[in-house]
């Protein structure tokens, strides 16, 4: 069983609380430390960037931290030793990549590293569901599981074939734009029951959570679980606490109230 | 989506999700529009009365008089630019929208935008690095005096790839009324494809001038590529005859070192801006920083179009550094009375090369625009 499948499991009702960081901001040294603070907090699935110099999908924060990395020299293979030394300090919790097709596109052998480095799935940002059937079929040769994203205004048709592709989780986004940049707590249950009905994997909130009842307003669609991004970033810029924010988003996922 | 969007390998659309619809929203616009006579004729009208179309045909006086200069100079806005905004702005109306954004590096295009802005009656906002915004102070002006807002652009390099970075982020929340209004034959698909085709209008004017001027076709045609769409543009009525095709990449302080923007020539194959193509980037797939003299030719990607011609050898791509297209800026202005931009100079010093060694070839050069907008910058190189 995959790690991500395990992970559904175990949680069963409750939702899943995943972490992004990106790998590398703004120190690699800084950037493993971060990735333990927010498993210690609770995260159940670990999201990581590994940084690209033109982020097209993302706003001002997560910008901001991929030209922190690159800043500092990180290079991709910095990001997979990162990943590699996580695997090797934890066992079970899922680890996703979020990146851009080019730094893909770059490495031969990109997801054969990565599925080494110990990374469960990868989201390539700009590889929409039309594009993805080669990547997708690398990932899977790879071993590690392939992620897209399904939004507000995809069409049923094109679900059905993110549904096909998708296995990890499907990436959830409610609302038009760019990561960061949404006012939050607003979440299309007519998406996940459009996800439902075309058969995917487990649907998971990724833009607008920020605050813990974004967390409530996400699980109470009916969604398996969220990814909380821009604003754990925003606290690695400003030096403060990741892992207490983390505790306190994740205890909403435990309230039964709303995890069904 | 309709067409595959391919040129060979090259191509596509990667983009986020997100954006998808819209991208089949304006492919199917495209394609709806080509087949309408209306729209065919509105634009044709706006080409003919409002921008100046045809433009002429000169041959060369005091240069070699095998050189024939197609002049997009004397197009209303002063570049090519200006065919495919008319193209574009009249889709936008076609779908309904309200707002037009485009990215701008030395500002041309951003004034071609302001113009049909303008014109049309949209509300238009126009992505500039704020490192552009403070070298084209002028250009700057000229947006907002045609009613356009600018944005200046603070992420990455601020200079163009991060103008159109900014456009998509725009265009990602935007999209319901906003048309994106991308200023070359680059970018995910439908954009290559409409945009060569706006263009189109360049190479079958050239055609038919060569045939009536001179009784021929040309030996060689000739045109400075940066995403490529003047070179497209007046490129594709020739790929299917027996014509060379030869595009200028801007070698900037020589192809040896990292300062220049010739993407074809020292590029790998990457994915940027939407498509894959030849892109400029580092071992890790980061995107490097480039330089031409010309704003327009400074740019880390290439229209998947050009990555399909090399590749198959139907096109030769060349550099000519930031001298070679000065020194070509200077002889035009001297000898003919001509100052056209630094991108042109680009074409027409390769084709001043090849005049010498083809005295008895026929060469058709696009001169893309006009130099009104470099003529500070040429007193500061050539002082």
């Amino acid at each position: 069983m995959s790690r991500y499948a395990a992970m559904f499991e175990r949680l069963n009702s409750e939702g899943a609380f995943g972490a992004f960081l990106m790998l590398g901001d703004p120190d690699l040294e800084t950037s493993a430390r971060l990735l333990d603070a927010v498993i210690e907090g609770g995260a159940d699935m670990v999201e990581v960037g590994i940084p690209f110099s033109d982020p097209v999908a993302d706003g001002p924060v997560i910008q901001a931290a991929a030209q922190r990395a690159l800043k500092a020299g990180v290079r991709v293979g910095d990001c997979l030793d990162l990943i590699e030394s996580l695997r090797a300090r934890n066992s079970s919790v899922p680890i996703g990549i979020l990146t851009y097709a080019n730094i893909v596109a770059a490495r031969p052998g990109f997801m054969s590293d990565a599925a080494e480095a110990g990374a469960d799935s990868l989201l390539i940002a700009d590889v929409p569901a039309f594009e993805a059937e080669p990547f997708a079929r690398e990932m899977q040769q790879a071993g590690i599981e392939p992620v897209l994203i399904a939004a507000a205004n995809t069409p049923d048709e094109t679900l059905r074939s993110i549904a096909s592709l998708s296995k990890a989780y499907t990436y959830c986004v409610s609302r038009v734009g760019i990561t960061g940049t949404h006012a939050g707590g607003q979440f299309d249950a007519q998406l996940i029951d459009r996800l439902k009905d075309a058969g995917a994997a487990s649907p998971v909130f990724g833009f607008g959570i920020s605050k813990p009842e974004h967390v409530g307003a996400a699980l109470a669609t009916g969604a398996k679980g969220v990814i909380c991004g821009s604003a754990i970033v925003d606290l690695v810029s400003r030096r403060e606490d990741v892992r207490g924010f983390v505790q306190s988003l994740k205890a909403v996922t435990r309230n039964d109230s709303v995890a069904e | 989506m309709r067409l595959s969007g391919r040129f060979g390998r090259f191509g596509g659309a990667y983009v986020p999700e997100i954006l998808v619809p819209a991208l089949e929203q304006l492919e199917a616009a495209f394609l709806d529009a080509q087949d309408d006579p209306a729209f065919a004729s509105e634009l044709d009208g706006l080409l003919a009365n409002y921008a100046g179309r045809p433009t002429p045909l000169t041959q060369c006086r005091n240069l070699p008089s095998n050189i024939f200069l197609k002049r997009e100079d004397l197009l209303h806005g002063g570049a090519h630019k200006t065919n495919q905004v008319l193209g574009q702005g009249l889709l936008a109306k076609r779908m309904g929208k309200t707002r037009l954004i485009a990215e701008t590096g030395a500002g041309q295009h951003g004034v071609a935008t302001a113009i049909v802005g303008a014109l049309l009656d949209f509300e238009t906002v126009i992505y500039m690095g704020a490192e552009d915004v403070e070298r084209q102070k002028l250009n700057v002006f000229r947006m907002e005096l045609m009613g356009a807002r600018l944005v200046p652009v603070e992420s990455g390099g601020r200079t163009l790839k991060d103008a159109i970075n900014e456009a998509l982020r725009d265009w990602s929340a935007s999209f319901e009324e906003t048309h994106y209004l991308l200023g070359t034959a680059a970018g995910p698909h439908p954009f290559p494809t409409m945009v060569r085709e706006f263009q189109r209008i360049i190479g079958k004017e050239a055609r038919s001038q060569m045939i009536d001027q001179v009784g021929r076709l040309p030996d060689a045609v000739v045109a400075c590529v940066g995403g490529g769409s003047n070179a497209i543009g007046l490129f594709a009525d020739f790929i299917g005859e027996d014509v060379r095709l030869i595009g200028v990449e801007a070698a900037g302080k020589g192809l040896d070192g990292e300062e220049h923007g010739a993407t074809l020539l020292r590029g790998t194959r990457g994915i940027l801006h939407g498509a894959e193509t030849y892109v400029l980037q580092d071992g890790d797939g980061q995107i490097a920083d480039t330089w031409s003299v010309s704003a327009g030719l400074d740019y880390p990607a290439v229209g998947p179009e050009h990555a399909h011609l090399k590749d198959t050898g139907r096109a030769d791509y060349v550099g000519v550094t930031d001298a070679q297209a000065l020194d070509a800026f200077k002889a035009l202005a001297e000898s003919e009375g001509i100052l056209c931009a630094f991108e042109s100079a680009h074409a027409l010093a390769h084709a001043l090369k090849l005049a010498e060694r083809e005295p008895d070839s026929a060469i058709l050069v696009g001169l893309s625009g006009r130099g009104d907008k470099d003529v500070a910058q040429a007193q500061a190189l050539l002082a």
